[in-house]
């Protein structure tokens, strides 16, 4: 299903989309296979694979650590593309968050064919603004993959005109001015900045992430936004797991009670 | 006289520089670089300025004529003794510009990545004395090989937060500075301590410490008559280097010289010299030259020097080497190490070892520039800053410590 498809759905279904995040290759390849096919038979409907990245300056320590141990285990661009593959040929819809040197790297034009030929329907950039996208802009349009930029509370009225105005699939919204990680509340930004979103673009669907731990967390932000964007509480299962039973098992009880959760807006 | 046209309104240098940030942090740096603008317009601000350099940091530093070391060298030497300055390094001039910066947008707090503990130090010592707060993040790798400069940020009245993710070096460092900027940038300036980073850090910190060449270049006038043949600096993040390269810039005839950390050599892997040992890519919010593997992944860099052991380079290096209008070339820890001796013993001057790498490019050099030049060549080496903090680290290099205990003060504070 495409992104566009996903958010309809889930609008005709009155309720939210739940994205739910981990990152290629944590703590193995197929390890992380095993966990994104898990969560999304758990019911979340996109799997945002994150590509690990040595710097990671939008990210908590959370996500820090299984990025470090993804690529201390020697995860590859390319075995997170035979992730993508593999996830989405078990029938969920999948985006990649980057940060943006690995893309440009690989060279931006083949990035984006090979992340379409694994199936993958979008890349969110979190370090990489409109300003200076317009080669990753042409690259995206060549080969239909969806671009999602960022915004936060502290983008201006112009500044969120502009980069809606580049977005394909769905915007993400920061939440709170911060890095990722769960937190004991959700931000009372949020609203406000999916208001001024909705003024400007009333028809593109937001994600709302930054900080979303549990069902009532998930049913709060769904109360306004598209979607609901999970990331560290979700890698938290794995990384406090004994073993991959019990990893898996938390895994498959949070995504289900984060889906419950956005069903209940 | 200054080439002042780059970087573009959105802080390109040709390809280079840029922003490549989180969309959180874009009002923050519209806002810092409208307060440049009017700033750099304001002949209040201007004069403040300048008075803080003048009467408190020792600025214009000398440019010392070097005559034993010139004998040593076969040129003309002469040394830009930023070593000199208060807090013992150039840095000092960037964050005075940077602290008053911070007061006229009304932010309260300060926050630094750190090295070697020289910016860190200087961001210290330039919050106590405009009265704001000061944390400064520092890899734990190097809040050991600088304890002392540890203790100091701390006597100033800062808080150090050593980091303990990735290398723990100063990239790290970086990283946690600007999480830490996501969440507070309504009450907290970066004051970022290199010519790197995203626009407008490059070019701020450029013109702040602009000076060195300003000063150097009239002082040659003064001194010689004339422009030297040649400037030499070491190139860290590269504000250094920066700083007394742009005025030059326009003189054609003065040749350029960046000297990169080559740690155990370029050709080993462990270096830190990401203009001759890397490659193009994204980081720290500017395209520039730095060290990765072929998936874009950041490689760790490597130098006896700790504030020259970072895996990127300002933007405007980039570009000067790209349009050839400057050199760079890698220095060894070990050319380093002889040139801080060398200079010690010919001139009672124990140098930075960032700076030591300039000594020892300028050893390399001199010898073709005569040839090229037919005659002695005049040379300008930024002295960046003094080698007390270094004290441990090449008398360990050198095995002249006596086995004693080492006490680090501050360290249980
Ligand atoms: C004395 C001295 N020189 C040079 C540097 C390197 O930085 P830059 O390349 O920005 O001048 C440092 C950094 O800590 C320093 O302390």
């Amino acid at each position: 299903m495409s992104i566009a498809e996903t958010f309809a759905k889930a609008k005709a279904e009155n309720r939210s989309v739940l994205v739910g995040c981990m990152p290629a290759g944590f703590p193995t390849v197929d390890h992380s296979i095993e966990q994104m096919i898990a969560m999304h038979e758990a019911g979340c409907d996109v799997i945002e694979v994150e590509l690990p990245y040595s710097d990671p300056v939008m990210d908590g320590p959370v996500i820090q650590k299984a990025s470090d141990i993804a690529l201390a285990n020697g995860v590859r661009t390319r075995d997170t593309l035979k992730i993508i593959d593999a996830v989405s040929s078990a029938g969920a819809t999948v985006v990649l968050m980057t940060y943006w040197n690995p893309i440009e790297k690989y060279g931006v034009d083949a990035f984006a064919r090979d992340l379409a030929a694994a199936g993958a329907t979008g890349l969110i950039t979190p370090d990489l603004i409109p300003d200076e996208a317009a080669e990753w802009i042409a690259a995206a349009d060549a080969h239909r993959i969806d671009r999602t930029f960022l915004v936060a509370p502290s983008s201006t009225d112009e500044r969120l005109a502009m980069t809606l105005a580049h977005c394909r699939g769905f915007v993400y919204a920061t939440a709170l001015m911060g890095v990722t990680g769960a937190r004991t509340s959700v931000s009372s930004q949020a609203p406000e900045l999916v208001q001024r979103i909705r003024a400007i673009d009333p028809e593109m669907p937001i994600g709302v992430g930054l900080g979303v731990g549990n069902g009532r967390q998930a049913a709060e932000v769904a109360a306004f936004a598209d979607g609901v964007i999970v990331g560290s509480a979700l890698i938290r299962c794995v990384l406090d797991a004994g073993d991959r039973t019990t990893a898996l098992t938390d895994l498959r009880a949070l995504s289900a009670e984060l889906a419950e959760g956005v069903r209940k807006r | 006289m200054s080439a002042s046209s780059l970087p573009d309104l959105a802080g390109h240098f040709g390809r280079y520089g840029g922003r490549f940030v989180p969309e959180a942090l874009i009002k923050a740096l519209d806002e810092l670089d409208a307060a440049y603008r009017s700033a750099k317009q304001d002949p209040e601000f201007q004069k403040t300025f300048e008075g803080l350099l003048l009467n408190y940091a020792g600025v214009p530093s000398l440019l010392y004529r070097a005559t034993r070391l010139s004998e040593a060298l076969g040129a003309e030497i002469l040394l830009k003794r930023e070593d000199l300055n208060h807090t013992g390094a150039h840095k000092v001039r960037n964050v005075l510009g940077q602290a008053l910066l911070a007061k006229r947008m009304g932010k309260p707090r300060v926050i630094a990545e750190t090295g070697a503990g020289q910016h860190g130090v200087a961001s210290a010592t330039a919050a106590a004395l405009l009265d704001l707060e000061c944390v400064v993040y520092m890899g734990e790798t190097d809040t050991q090989r600088q304890a002392l400069n540890v203790a100091r940020m701390r006597m100033l009245g800062a808080t150090v937060i050593p980091v303990t993710n990735g290398s723990r070096t100063l990239k790290d460092a970086l990283n946690e500075a600007l999480r830490d900027w996501v969440s507070t940038v309504e009450t907290t300036h970066y004051l970022l301590g290199t010519a790197a980073g995203p626009h407008p850090f490059p070019e701020l910190v450029r013109d702040f410490v602009g000076g060195i060449g300003v000063e150097a270049r009239a002082q040659c006038l003064e001194q010689l008559g004339r422009l030297p043949d040649a400037v030499a600096a070491c190139v860290g993040g590269g504000s250094n280097a920066i700083g007394i390269f742009h005025a030059f810039v326009p003189d054609e005839a003065v040749r350029l010289y960046g000297f990169e950390a080559g740690g155990d050599g370029v050709e080993t892997g462990r270096h830190a010299a990401s203009i001759t040992g890397g490659s193009v890519g994204v980081l720290h919010g500017n395209r520039t030259y730095l060290l990765q593997d072929d998936d874009g992944q950041t490689i760790e860099s490597h130098s006896i020097s700790a504030g020259l052991d970072y895996p990127g380079v300002g933007p405007e290096h980039a570009w000067l080497h790209d349009t050839g209008r400057a050199v760079y070339e890698p220095v060894t820890d070990a050319e380093a190490m002889a040139a801080f001796q060398l200079l010690c013993r010919t001139e009672g001057i124990i140098p930075a070892i960032e700076s030591s790498h300039a000594l020892a490019g300028v050893a390399k050099i001199a010898p073709r520039l005569r040839e090229e030049l037919g005659r002695t060549p005049t040379i300008v080496i930024n002295l960046s800053g003094r080698g007390d903090k270094d004290v441990h680290t090449a008398g360990a290099y050198f095995g002249i410590l006596d086995q004693v205990e080492t006490v680090v003060p501050g360290e249980n504070t």
